[in-house]
């Protein structure tokens, strides 16, 4: 799609870092042209129309005119702000870690919808989930999947044999399952349970809206975390410093929200293992 | 490059200013050789000033505020409400918070915010010396001054978590509203809310 020299677009506010005297550097993902950069002046000062406006995680109506080097807003319009991100240091935290696996995961340019919309959704689900930690399971799921590192979840990445929902192991890098025969094919492959595999065949191909109530033990809750971050760690070849945060903020119970809901339990409707589908409480 | 046509000692000095953030090379050797030419003390000036920066300053104990003198002149002064705390991110807010000279109390400087994104965390700032400031101070109110930014809010938000189990403590935020000179009509939705929450009587 061949640009103008100004353009409208519609993004999300990744990251900004503050530039020159009173400006900011905004890193967008944009719906049309995916992930740009511009520079937003004058957005610290408190007077300037765009303040309010270009704030992190927002999702944003944007004017942008093309420079020499970096493009600049000229007008930014908030749609949607996300506020309850901003009320919970918990879920600034969740918000953080999605959209900092989106920037890791993409490079400039890179036109992507759906991933957009996945994005956005996310950031409205975590803004009011009762439980965090489900949300962000089912992102990664899909963002992998939108990526092209959709985890192997039905038959082993080894052998091609269909996989029971027992416990197995999860290969990095051949990017899914391993039947118990073909272990020795990645000899630092993960653990995981049966009940893991069905949660995350579930999240892989439900949507949100079908996804959402079910309720999980806390360590299997731990599990699919452990098993994700393995993942994502090994594609990307770094830590993610938004995880690393949440697990310092763990540490001080005292600060710890529930990332879960205490809810009535669901189960999940392809039945679950008998004591996979308890709820699960953090502190 | 004709790095080598200049005498080390100014092409030095060029390096040195385009490590500074926002000046490139060119006008790093501008700054250079305006020094080189300028009239009388003025490059010793700057390079005393430079020396006085490093050598001259620290933090104080107290407020971790950049000062000459340990504790520095504000948490020394007896004129000033020693039962007011009020918490911000920088040293420059204090200056700024000065300026309105709407404000008489101490302060407590975090040296940066919370940030989830950056992996900023709670044991990155000075906020083990507030707590222990406020174990053994005898104040009245804490007034969480930072930045109407996320990092801010999460600063506060954190720091509510931290403080409000110390009996006692008042514990207060600035307002977030219209600013002054600003039209109702660019406000963001999320300054007019909080500006409509916390509107006044006439």
């Amino acid at each position: 799609m061949p640009r103008e020299r100004t353009y409208r677009t519609e993004a999300i506010v990744l990251r900004r870092s503050d530039f020159g005297e009173a400006d900011r550097l905004l890193t967008l993902f944009s719906r049309e042209y995916g992930k740009v950069r511009a520079i937003a002046k004058g957005a610290r000062k408190p007077q300037s129309r765009k303040t309010g406006h270009v704030e992190l995680f927002m999702r944003t109506r944007f004017l942008v005119a093309e420079g020499r080097n970096l493009d600049i807003v000229t007008q930014a319009e908030m749609v949607e702000g996300y506020n309850r991100l901003r009320d919970d240091l918990v879920r600034t935290t969740y918000a953080s870690y999605a959209v900092e696996l989106l920037d890791r995961f993409t490079a400039d340019e890179d036109r992507n919808p759906q991933l957009y919309d996945l994005l956005s959704d996310t950031l409205r689900s975590l803004a009011n989930t009762d439980n965090m930690l489900l949300a962000a399971r089912f992102y990664e799921l899909h963002l992998l999947s939108l990526l092209g590192y959709r985890p192997q979840l039905f038959k082993c990445v080894s052998c091609g044999e269909g996989i029971e929902e027992q416990d197995q192991y999860y290969s990095a890098e051949l990017g899914g399952l391993l039947c118990p025969n073909c272990r020795q094919a990645d000899l630092k492959a993960h653990e995981i349970s049966g009940a893991a595999v069905k949660v995350l065949r579930f999240l892989q191909t439900r949507q949100w809206q079908a996804a959402q109530n079910l309720r999980l033990r806390r360590e299997l809750h731990t599990e699919l975390e452990e098993v994700m971050y393995y993942y994502l760690t090994y594609i990307l070849e770094r830590n993610l410093k938004s995880a690393d945060f949440l697990q310092r903020l763990r540490r001080e119970a005292r600060l710890f929200a529930t990332e879960v809901a205490r809810g009535p339990t669901t189960a999940i409707e392809d039945r679950p293992q008998p004591d996979s589908d308890q709820e699960i409480e953090y502190e | 490059m004709a790095s080598n046509v200049l005498p080390r000692s100014v092409q030095r000095l060029i390096d040195e200013f385009a490590r500074l953030p926002g000046i490139g090379p060119k006008s790093a050797a501008r700054l250079t050789f305006y020094l080189l030419r300028a009239a009388g003390d003025q490059a010793l000036d700057l390079s005393a000033a430079l020396h006085d920066l490093k050598e001259k300053t620290t933090l104080c104990s107290n407020c971790f505020n950049i000062t000459e003198q340990d504790p520095c002149a504000i948490c020394l002064d007896d004129n000033r409400q020693r039962e007011l705390l009020c918490v911000v991110e920088e040293p420059l807010d204090v200056v700024a918070l000065e300026r309105s000279r709407a404000y008489k109390g101490l302060y407590h400087v975090l040296h940066g915010a919370i940030s989830p994104v950056e992996g900023i965390g709670p044991e990155d700032l000075k906020i083990e010396e507030l707590m222990n400031r406020l174990q053994h101070g005898d104040f009245g109110e804490v007034i969480i001054a930072t930045n109407a930014t996320l990092e801010g809010d999460a600063t506060t938000l954190y720091l509510q978590r931290r403080l409000a189990g110390i009996e006692g403590l008042r514990l207060t935020r600035l307002a977030r509203g219209l600013s002054v000179g600003g039209d109702l009509e660019y406000t963001d939705d999320i300054t007019l809310t909080r500006a409509l929450e916390g509107r006044q009587s006439l």
